[in-house]
Formats: C-alpha cells, structure tokens, sequence
C-alpha cells in the first residue's frame, strides 16, 4: 500500500557524505546522548515529582542569597520611602537634586548601619563584651528558629508542608514548663527530663498530623493549621487554672520554672545565650545525618520526591510520613524547650512569639537542607535582634523588618522572578521554562 | 506543499541537540525521520513548530523563509503536529476538542459548534475515519483518539502532518489502520512528516528515510534498505537484530496465579479470574493491548493493589496479602512499566537508586546507618556491567536518557538471587542499541533457571522473547498460545477473540507438572480449545 510511487528525490542509501557517521564523540557532552534537553524536557513535562513545592523547597541555593539581596534593596525603598527627611528633601527635588540622595543615602545607612551594630557587632560600645552583646543576643534568638526550622525542613524532604510548627512549639513547651515548675528534681536529670517533656509534646502534635495524613489521607496542612489554634486555646485555658496559673497572679502566666531545669547560660549571667543554642546545633549534625546518612532518613526522602517509586521498591509510606512529622514535631518539641528553659522561663501566651511560622521561612530559605537551615537561622535571629535595636536607634519601625522576611519568602517562591532580574539563564533551566511554554500553548494548539 | 529545514542548529547551552541538519519534505511525500530516542527528532519538530527558537538555521515552506514565534504561526503556515501525547480534553466531545482554539462563533460569542462536525463528518468520510463529532473523547479507543488529533490539524487546513512517535499506543491494527491512513493523506496531496524508531513501520510507510543520530543527520535511505542496515545507521554500529536464542529449557512450575481477581472500588473488573502458571527457565509473555489489565496484574502478584483476591504461589507460599518488602524480600525482581513513575526516584543519584529497594540490608547497610562508600562501589561495579552512560554514579537518575534509566532499573533488579522476575515494557522508550543489551540479560536470567514473567504491548518484544504467550483482553486472560504464534493470530486475539476463533493451538495449561489446582478449575483458554 505505500510502494513509494511518486515520492520525488528519493536519496542515496548511503550515508550523507557531508555529515560522516563514524564520530558521536564529537558532539559536546555527546557521551550519553541522554542528557539531551530534549529527553529532559520530554520527562519533565507531565513528570509528577518535578512538583512546583518540589522546586521552591529544594531549589538552588544562589537563588536564596540573591533573594535575601533583593529583600534587602526593596526593604531599603521602602526605609527611604517612610523617612521624613527623604520627603522633605524630595519636595525641592528640582532646586537640589542631590539633596535627595543624600537623605536617601542617609536614611538607609544608619538604618542598615543600626541594624548591623544590633544585631552582630557594635563598633561603638565599650568593652568586647558589650561589642559582641548583640551576636549573642542573635544567636538566642536563632536558637528556636533553627530547631523549629529543622523540623518544617525536614517534612518539606518528605514532601510534607508542616505549618504546624507554633502549635509542635507551644505543647512542647507546655509539657516543658510543667516538669520544670512542678517536679522537684536535681539539676542536670530536671533539665534532660525538662527536654524530653519537650520532646515527646511536640512530637506528640506533630505525630497527630502525620497519622491523620497516613491512615485517613487529610491534608497536613490543614491538620497542622487547625492544631495550630488547639494548642493556642488550650495553653491560654491552662494559664488560667491552678495547676499553671502563677499562685497569687491573675495574669495568663504560669510560674517560673526551676532554676535546676533551666539550660545552663554560656557567657554568665550578663548575656542571655543559653545552652539551647548547643543543642540547636546538635539537632542540625543529627538531621544532617538523619537525611543523608540513615536508612530512615532514606525513606523519607525516596518517599518525598517520589511516593510511587518508594512504594514500589517497598519502603512503607505511611510510616513515612507518620515517622517525619514525629520527628519535625519533635524538633519544634526542642524549639519549645529552648523558650520556656532558655529564654523565657515561665509559660505564658506568648511562649512560641512566631517562631514557628518564622521556622517555614527558614526553612525554605536554607533550601530544606540542616546547613542552609543553620544558616538561614542565624540570619533571622540576627534580623529579629537587629530589628529592635534599629528602631530604638534610628526610629525605622520594626516592621521594615517583617517585611523584609516576607520579601525573602515571595522571591524564592518565585524563582523565575529571580532569574529574570538577574538574568540567571543556564541551558538546563533555559529548556525548563520552553518546556512549560511548550505545555501552555500546545494545550491551546 | 515542500518544506525545507536549513542548517538547523538547536543549542541547550553548551549542549547540541540538532547540529546543522539539513531535511527536505517534497510535496506529497512521507518523510520518515528514523532516530534512538533522545537523537533530536522531537527537538527538531518542535523547532519546526515554532516551539523552540533555533539557534541558527533556516526552515522554508515552497521555497520561502518563514519563522514562526509559536504553534499558532506554524498552524496558519500550514503545519499540524500530532504530539505522542494526545492534547485532547478528555471530558469534551470530539467536535469540541476539534474547536478548542479556533472556535466559530455566532452572534454574541455564542459557539457555533454546528460548522465544526460538519467539517468533522466530510474529513470523516474523506479518509474513513469512523469519527462520531459528538463523543465524548474519553469514552474513545487511543487509536481514534489520535485520529481525532489528525483531525483537529487537518481542520485547520494543515498541509504538512508531523506525527510524532504516533504508533507507541496503538494495537498492531490500529497501527496498520494509521499508516494506510497516512496513505491516503499523501495520495491527496498532504506531506506527512513520520517520527519513528520502529523500522517496520518506517520502512512500511516511508518515500524517504532521514536518519538521525546524536543531532546529526548521518545517512538518508530508501525504504528498500535493510532492517540491520537502518539499525546500524540508527544506532551508529552494527546490530544484531535477531537475538537468536535458545529454546528454553523449563524446569518444575514454581510461580502460579490462581483465580486472581481485581475489582476497583467502583466496582468494575480489573482482573477477571486469572490463573496461569511460569516454570523455572522459562519466560511467559504477557501480550495485549495498553489498558487491558496488564498493570494490575504485576501490581497484584507485588503487592502493590489492595483490592485483589485468589492466590499467588512462588514455591508453595502465598504472596498475596504480603507487604511489598516482604515480597522483594523473598526474591521477587520487578521492573514497574513506568520507570519514571514507579522504578526511579529521578532526583536521587544514579548509586541510590542502585540500592532503592535494598538500601536498608547488608552490604548497604549496617542497622541504621548507610553505607555510602558501599554503595557507591555498587554503583560504579553496576555502571560498568550494565554499561550505564552517565557521568557518574552521583549524577541524578533524571538526568539519563530513557535507555540508561532503565538500565539501572535492570540491574538493581538482576543483581540479587532471583526466585521470579517480572518485567513490565523492559524496553519502551529504549535505544535500539540498549534493547538488544537488556534482551539477552533477560535471557540470561531465564538461563540461569529463573521463572520470567514479562508483560508487553509490543509485539516484537513478545515474539523476540516469549516461550509462551499470555493474551489480556479486558481483564481475561484469553489464552495461552506458543511462542512462535503468528503476529495476526495474536492481533486477532489481543482484540478479543479467542485462540481457536483467532486460529491459535491453544497450549494446555500446566503441562507436565499436572498441579491440581488447574486440573480442578477448567481455564478458559481450555474452554477456548474444547469449542
């Protein structure tokens, strides 16, 4: 039926003499034609595990520093939008040019300049020890957004949203508190008792979700959310009965624990920087080799990039899942610890402040993975620190700061927009966004 | 209508993928473009669609350069391309899909779909297509689907028809169907431009052949050529199509299905009463149609569907109703259809997915901890015995070509004492060259005295490979015919009908090992043969 009747010009059976056949090793990167974008961009068109979550929790690191640039040059428009010497000198814009820029200049440096000397080093105190204050004073503040951020970063590895961090934080610090105020135990054995209450409370809430996910199928999102307000509720209920209420206070606080259940400070007493921090530490080194080097920490991963794939090769999903959100709670467990034990001393309403929503931004800023959430710790312990400081110095509020944070969150979830402004344009990523385009349009086609 | 790819280059960074290619569709002609996937065919179509920007190089239509910024220009120039996945929307009817994009309209926006079936009917009825403008696309065959889709370009005026890949889901009559098809449109004038790796049907259909490989045209041939000559242009050294095996040698029967039953939790039949039987040394072929039960059957005997019932014996213990783990565990390899899907994590390196299903045994691992040096040095021993190409064994899985991904899905699978095999389309979307590698490891382990249950839609694959043939057809097990049962017999009964309807020997089941099980439950190929 398809005798070649009237095919005109057909061709020489014969290689073509202008294209030799004998050497595929000349193709650039042509040892495995596999890696052909077209190949890529083939699988990675309906390929369930290229998820958008997927990119935005384990992007590219660059993409994170450049963020925190962009954040940092929007945070500084909007400082020199608000001041007021920036709007003066703005009204004569076409008699002083210059004026203008000087204020900008102005406003910005000292905010920035105030935000540095709060937050690392201040050039202008007297003595080391009142020089380094506010490094110590980031590192207490990062101790609970590192720990937390570790739990969120690792159920993002397997492929969970955990938003449940305040909520893991509070009950760990609820049952914290109580065997640090109630029990009467010697030092040493109350505070590792102290941590295990931690422990197991958010362990416990975070457990709770990675059931529900597992057995029933809810979204640990929502779970995580709605858990969020229960712990809330139910810590702001018991601060009003007598077994946490502070006797002879009508105020939602519990006693202060006791001293034997309190984390050790590192620098004496004039500093607030506490042994949490070592702990927090400790939590990244074992995360670190609970990812990459247990078997568990296999199957989380193999789980969170691709269930089907796990499933098939027979690692147990649902105790996965189950097994991630015990151990992310349990590490926001920790976060609480380091609140009640470390900084705070006594329950109150304000226990968990917003760390565990703070602890999602860390995480994502550190890319999901235990060092970048060190990292990306530090760096927001250094601007909740720096933020205070830059407010009562300069009068710059401290919501220049948030903003700042939340700026950070919108450029990494959106990578392109990164890429785009600083014309980040590789191959691999170049085929990735045709390919999308190749989605949209033949859809229409 | 002639069109003509100058000097085409399509650079992805420092990589090549079509390097100065240079092709000629004639007015009226069948332009076969014959490459292992990942070559650039699909790169360069999608250049000619207006998908990607060439990074230097011409394309003309009659004669005149035209560039395209999009699909919507190379479909106004006259071009329509049928994607190896169809862009249908499964919940509208035909004449819908065929609008969607191009809709007449009545006055105030109001669609005017009365046009469209009409032109659905005449093209219909011009190239008996069997077309219904008002069904609904899901309900449809895959092989009207894509006629639908030839439809939708045809609609639209295309005179140039790039199919790609368009034979990868269709039955060998459907496949029959589409190339007197693609016949009929050349006799009337349309060029088709035919992407392919399956030298049948290049050869069937084709006025002329390019070949590509590795982003270069390297020869043009007749459709006269040899199957071993087109091959070796393909894949760039000679090829040994015939495999040339051995006959099996089977041993005792230890791995049997008995009365396996898949019912979905809506109710319907997945599997209807499936038993058969695979002896050691032997390798049974599952045969039929995409989307006839072939996947909830190896899901069933991995323990991977819920829902099924009867039994599945390896050596006397039941698998069914085991966790996944425990069936691997006890010797079961199996190769999932989808390795993108079901047998790689593609964002794992090539070493992990080496010890996927074994990461948390000896020698990988030592109680919790693993053992990355260990399994590192399984990789680089894997990628050597399996000739797997990538850069190294901590290259992500994703980043290999299909061959090599399944390579590795191939010999995580053999690498450990097997009690029974099962492999799932072992080599769809694999080079030529790979084909024939992972064909004879199959064999291999059939040699070595292991039961082998392949399943494959392929019919070259199954007539290559089987000792015996197993046909699905709507969740029934047909019958069980010879390994060297003719390709019509087995097209006949992949569509349905029986052995001895489709002119089939049937084979008794359970020859010589005589298990009671069988002998008790008439099977139906049984029945099929007392008809």
């Amino acid at each position: 039926m398809n005798d070649p009747v009237d095919g005109p010009g057909p061709g020489p059976v014969a290689p073509d003499s202008e294209t030799p056949a004998g050497e595929p090793g000349s193709i650039p990167g042509g040892a495995d034609a596999g890696n052909s974008p077209a190949q890529l961009a083939e699988a990675s068109g309906p390929d369930p595990q290229a998820s958008l979550m997927t990119r935005i929790t384990t992007g590219n690191g660059m993409v994170s520093v450049l963020a925190i640039l962009l954040s940092l040059i929007v945070g500084a428009i909007l400082i020199a939008a608000t001041d007021e010497r920036v709007t003066e000198a703005s009204s004569y814009f076409f008699a002083r040019p210059m004026d203008l820029l000087g204020a900008v200049w102005t406003s910005v440096s000292e905010a920035y300049v105030a935000l540095f000397r709060s937050s690392i080093f201040n050039t202008q105190a007297d003595g080391f020890a009142n020089a380094i204050y506010p490094l110590t004073e980031t590192l207490t503040d990062a101790t609970p957004l590192i720990l937390a951020g570790l739990g969120v970063a690792l159920a993002f590895r397997a492929s969970l949203f955990n938003i449940g961090g305040q909520g893991q934080i509070i009950v760990g610090a609820l049952l914290a508190g109580w065997v640090g105020f109630t029990l009467d135990l010697p030092a040493g054995i109350h505070l590792i008792l102290a941590m295990v209450a931690g422990i197991i409370g958010g362990a416990l809430w975070g457990g709770i979700a990675g059931v529900l996910k597992a057995r029933r199928g809810a979204h640990e999102v929502i779970v995580t959310i709605m858990l969020n307000y229960i712990a809330l509720y139910f810590l702001l209920y018991l601060l009003t009965t007598p077994g946490f209420q502070r006797p002879g206070s009508n105020n939602p606080i519990s006693p202060n624990i006791d001293s034997s259940a309190a984390y050790p400070l590192i620098f004496g007493s004039g500093f607030r920087l506490h042994y949490g921090f070592v702990v927090a530490l400790a939590a990244v080194a074992f995360v670190w080799w609970l990812l990459n080097r247990s078997t568990t920490g296999f199957e989380l991963r193999a789980v969170g990039a691709n269930p089907l794939a796990a499933r098939t090769a027979g690692i147990n999903v649902s105790k996965a899942y189950i097994t991630a959100m015990v151990v992310a709670g349990a590490l926001a467990g920790l976060a609480g610890t380091a609140q009640i034990s470390g900084t705070e001393r006594a329950l109150s309403s304000d226990i968990a402040a917003s760390f565990g929503f703070d602890a999602i931004t860390v995480a994502l800023l550190g890319r999901s993975k235990p060092m970048g959430t060190l990292f990306a710790g530090l760096l927001f312990g250094a601007l909740r620190a720096g933020g205070v400081g830059m407010q009562s110095n300069t009068g710059i509020p401290i919501d220049i700061v948030l903003v700042v944070q939340s700026f950070i969150v919108l450029f990494i979830a959106a990578p392109p927009l990164v890429q785009a402004i600083f014309r980040i344009n590789t191959g691999k990523k170049k085929s990735k966004t045709t390919t999308a385009r190749t989605a949209g349009t033949g859809g229409a086609a | 209508m002639k069109l003509e790819l100058r000097g085409i280059t399509k650079k992805f960074g420092s990589f090549t993928a079509n390097d100065n290619i240079d092709v000629v569709v004639e007015d009226s002609q069948v332009h076969s473009l014959l490459g292992e996937n990942g070559a650039g065919k699909s790169t360069l179509m999608n250049v000619l669609f207006g998908l990607y920007e060439a990074t230097s190089g011409q394309v003309l239509i009659d004669d005149r350069p035209v560039s395209f910024n999009g699909p919507g220009d190379a479909m106004a120039a006259g071009i329509g391309m049928v994607h190896q996945h169809f862009m249908l929307v499964p919940v509208f009817t035909v004449a819908e899909n065929v609008a969607l994009g191009d809709e007449a309209t009545k006055a105030a926006g109001i669609l005017d779909l009365e046009a469209t079936r009409r032109k659905i009917r005449e093209i219909s009825e011009q190239f008996g297509f069997h077309v219904d403008p008002d069904a609904i696309v899901e309900d449809l065959p895959v092989g009207v689907q894509q006629r639908v889709e030839i439809i939708k370009a045809l609609v639209r005026d295309a005179r140039i028809l790039i199919l790609d890949e368009p034979t990868a889901v269709l039955t060998p009559q459907e496949t029959d169907e589409l190339l007197s098809i693609i016949g009929q449109l050349r006799d009337n004038g349309t060029s088709v431009v035919f992407i392919s790796h399956k030298l049948r049907e290049v050869k069937a259909v084709s006025d002329v052949i390019t070949v590509i490989r590795r982003g270069r045209v390297v020869g043009k041939a007749e459709p006269e050529a040899s199957a071993s000559e087109l091959a070796s242009l393909m894949v760039g050294r000679e090829v040994n199509l015939a495999l040339g095996k051995e006959d099996a040698t089977p041993g005792e029967e230890t791995f049997r299905v008995e009365h396996l039953n898949v019912v979905a939790p809506t109710g319907q039949v997945l599997l209807d009463d499936i038993s058969f039987g695979v002896r050691q040394g032997e390798i049974l072929a599952v045969a039929g149609v995409q989307g006839n039960g072939q996947t909830e059957l190896t899901q069933a005997i991995m323990g991977l569907m819920d829902q099924a019932t009867g039994r599945v014996m390896l050596e006397g213990e039941n698998l069914l109703g085991r966790s996944v783990k425990s069936i691997i565990n006890s010797g079961v390899g199996f190769v999932p259809e989808d390795r993108s899907t079901d047998g790689l994590v593609s964002t794992f390196t090539v070493a992990e997915n080496l010890v996927l299903n074994q990461y948390d045994r000896a020698p990988y691992a030592r109680g919790l901890n693993m053992r990355p040096a260990v399994i590192n040095r399984n990789a680089e021993d894997k990628v050597e015995e399996y000739d797997i190409r990538t850069q190294s064994g901590q290259s992500n899985a994703g980043t290999l070509s299909g061959g090599n991904q399944q390579k590795v899905v191939m010999a995580r699978e053999l690498s450990r004492p097997l009690k029974l095999f099962i492999a799932s389309q072992p080599t769809r979307g694999v080079d030529v060259g790979s084909v024939e590698f992972l064909h004879r490891r199959i064999l291999a382990e059939r040699d070595g005295g292991t039961p082998v249950l392949i399943v494959s839609t392929e019919l070259d694959e199954v007539a290559e490979l089987a000792d015996r043939i197993a046909v699905l057809y709507k969740g029934s097990l047909v019958g069980i015919v010879p390994g060297d049962t003719p390709r019509e017999v087995l097209g006949l009964m992949m569509a349905g009908s029986s052995a001895a309807e489709a002119g089939a020997t049937p084979l008794p089941e359970a020859t010589d090992q005589g298990s009671g099980a069988a002998a008790a439950n008439p099977n139906q190929e049984e029945e099929s043969g007392n008809e």
